[in-house]
């Protein structure tokens, strides 16, 4: 029987297998960030074990970070500390860190593919669960607890079970406005937040083929919201043309030597997955999320559905939605767009192309928070900060900001929030803040009109 | 680690399905960079309202139900990776959570701390909530070595990974064994 992808990456990093217990698999590239570090170098201290390869660890500062004034000190002393803390393990540690300021810094999930440091055929781990989005490169990338940090940490080797495989195939052409974060929003709509529990996920088919590689990220990234641990999609001419010549790729003949490689990272023909879904690219519509998980989700232009369910219907008081109803017009007064989902210079790009010459409704609270650095730099050399600013949309700084809300970036108590982020949770914006999750142009369009729209209609 | 073996208690019913690990510790309360004291914010924006007093409708805010063991509904812990949830139910504290069905990462997280998850079906998880809700008395037993969970209402078995379990028994964590697996750790990295 052939392999998965998933099966050739996974395998190539099993140094060995307990028998009846879980298998020691090798770490590549150990990525970490300020709020799920500091306990795991504590632990080591603790224990006074050294990190075994800190030259395969890098470190950003994104979650706790200010997206104003970064030049400043930070003002809130608990994130000051853990920032601290994070320069301070680094140094002691020799760990490269692109902390705040850095050209290099920026969401962690966007600035490691920027910068080559996330390539075909790699095992990935990160303290954060979206680190799932870098399997839009064949790469088998999943998040991890801190106990886990210290062991890569300790070792460069986690313990684990190997999950089964699941396949995920859309055929067909994406409609006009239909975008990745729609594709990845309505499979998780159609799957529920469960389906893909205890499996690595691999999206083929027409669709991802077609896609562009930060596309590919937005759906890779959101695997986590329908429970599985990773997503990939097999690396091909895209992917190539992606990596190459980035800061860390590999250049040259040994760049060559590795493209012969990772084409080998397809699924063979008479592989078997436990699992397969299939769907029609026709299907899809620009989606958003009414309730508190991101399994519930609805085309732009249906009605929440009825479901007798306790915990359905807690979620939609939370919301203050009722069944039957259309979202359509609701007025909104925030719009988030950013986040390791949609905060890549393309996303930016979709923005820019649609507000280009139009002007924010007056209600709306417009925040464009860029994943990176880089993504700033881009926006600035092709001129997309002058569109927003003529739009009258807020350009901040770079970081996680409010898809998590750790920092003051906070929507207010019983708000709507249109965002392009991935988590609709309760409070996850802020303490009774309420999201509806959507691409960045949906995040647009509502930013303009103050209220949602088909914006199909206006493309068609 | 703390040794796991057997564990017998009441246990509080929290039958909500889907709960992420941002309602078990809100990101708010990620800043801190040692282990200690997210218990007192478990739950936090479920237990508190807005104005900081205590939501008394929070079943861990009702006296009736008490105990060290959470019954859950299904796909507990979905969402964020953070360990500070498994952290903040430990400190709690609790030492066992019940659900039909746990999210991948918070099992992982919750065994690497002493708390034991324990999946069990469906149909017995409903009887549990039942059985607790209107009898809150209703004393718990988990034996991990023979993997079950006996009450009122029967006796039922849970699966658990037979390394972690070792692990739980003994109070051993991962690390010690990965460190004992360096040499050969250190040949697959000169293989690659």
């Amino acid at each position: 029987m052939g392999k998965t992808l998933f099966d050739k990456v996974w395998d190539a990093h099993v140094v060995d297998e307990i028998p009846n217990g879980p298998q020691i698999l090798y770490i590549d590239k150990h990525l970490i960030h300020e709020v799920t570090s500091p306990q795991a170098f504590a632990a080591l201290a603790e224990r006074n074990i050294p990190i075994a390869r800190p030259d395969k660890t890098v470190a950003t500062a994104d979650h706790n970070t200010p997206t104003l004034n970064q030049h400043l000190p930070i003002q809130d002393p608990l994130s000051r500390s853990q920032l601290e803390q994070l320069t301070e393990n680094c140094k002691k540690n020799n760990i490269t860190l692109y902390g705040l300021g850095h050209k290099y810094n920026g969401i962690v999930h966007v600035m490691a593919p920027e910068l080559g440091i996330t390539q075909p055929g790699m095992s990935i781990v990160c303290g954060d669960s979206h680190t799932s989005t870098h399997g839009a490169f064949g790469s088998i990338a999943f998040g991890i607890g801190t106990s886990q940090v210290a062991q890569v940490f300790a070792s460069q080797c986690l313990l684990l079970e190997k999950p089964k495989k699941m396949r995920i195939t859309v055929n067909g052409t994406l409609k006009k406005g239909v975008l990745p974060k729609d594709v990845i929003l309505y499979i998780i709509a159609q799957l529920g937040t469960n389906a893909g529990t205890g499996y690595f996920c691999e999206y083929a088919g027409e669709v991802f083929e077609n896609m562009s590689m930060e596309g590919r990220m937005t759906v890779c990234n959101m695997s986590i919201e329908m429970g599985a641990r990773g997503g990939m999609i097999a690396p091909d001419e895209t992917t190539f043309n992606y990596v190459k010549g980035r800061k860390f790729a590999p250049k040259g003949e040994e760049f060559d030597q590795k493209v012969a490689y990772w084409k080998t990272l397809r699924t063979d023909d008479d592989a078997e997955f436990d699992q397969e879904y299939h769907f029609d690219a026709s299907e899809i519509s620009p989606m958003i999320t009414y309730g508190t998980n991101p399994g519930m989700g609805i085309a732009i232009n249906e009605k929440i559905p009825h479901q007798e369910d306790p915990s359905f219907k807690k979620s939609l008081a939370y919301m203050d939605f009722k069944a039957g109803d259309s979202l359509l017009n609701t007025p909104i007064n925030y719009v988030f767009i950013g986040s390791c989902t949609n905060a890549r210079i393309e996303d930016f790009r979709v923005v820019a192309d649609y507000v280009k010459g139009k002007q924010k409704a007056s209600n709306v609270h417009a925040w464009l928070v860029p994943g990176s650095r880089e993504v700033v730099k881009q926006i600035e050399e092709e001129g997309l900060n002058k569109i927003f600013n003529e739009a009258g949309f807020q350009l901040r700084q770079p970081g996680c900001s409010a898809c998590l809300a750790m920092n003051d970036d906070k929507i207010p108590e019983g708000e709507y929030c249109v965002s392009t982020s991935n988590r609709n949770f309760e409070g996850r914006q802020g303490q009774g803040a309420r999201t509806i999750l959507a691409s960045p142009l949906v995040a647009a369009a509502t930013a303009i009109e103050g209220k949602l729209i088909d914006v199909t209609k206006q493309l068609n | 680690m703390q040794k796991f073996t057997t564990f017998t208690d009441t246990a509080i019913p929290l039958g909500i399905e889907n709960i992420d690990t941002d309602q078990i510790i809100p990101a708010r309360f990620l800043k801190a960079t040692d282990r200690k004291g997210f218990g007192d914010n478990v739950f936090r924006d479920w237990r508190y309202n807005k104005d900081n007093s205590i939501n008394h409708d929070f079943v861990l805010n009702n006296d009736t139900y008490q105990g060290e063991i959470l019954i859950a509904g299904h796909n507990f812990g979905c969402g964020s990776s953070r360990e500070h949830a498994a952290w903040a139910l430990a400190g709690y504290p609790f030492k066992v959570i019940i659900s039909s069905f746990f999210a991948d990462i918070f099992k992982g997280n919750a065994l690497n701390n002493g708390l034991l998850p324990i999946e069990v079906s469906p149909t017995f998880l409903k009887k549990l909530l039942h059985e607790v809700t209107e009898k809150p008395k209703t004393s718990i037993t988990i034996n991990l070595e023979k993997q079950t969970i006996s009450c009122s209402i029967g006796v039922e078995s849970f699966e658990i990974d037979p390394y972690k379990k070792v692990c739980l028994l003994n109070g051993y964590d991962d690390i010690d064994f990965l460190i004992s697996k360096k040499e050969q750790i250190e040949a697959f990295e000169a293989s690659l």
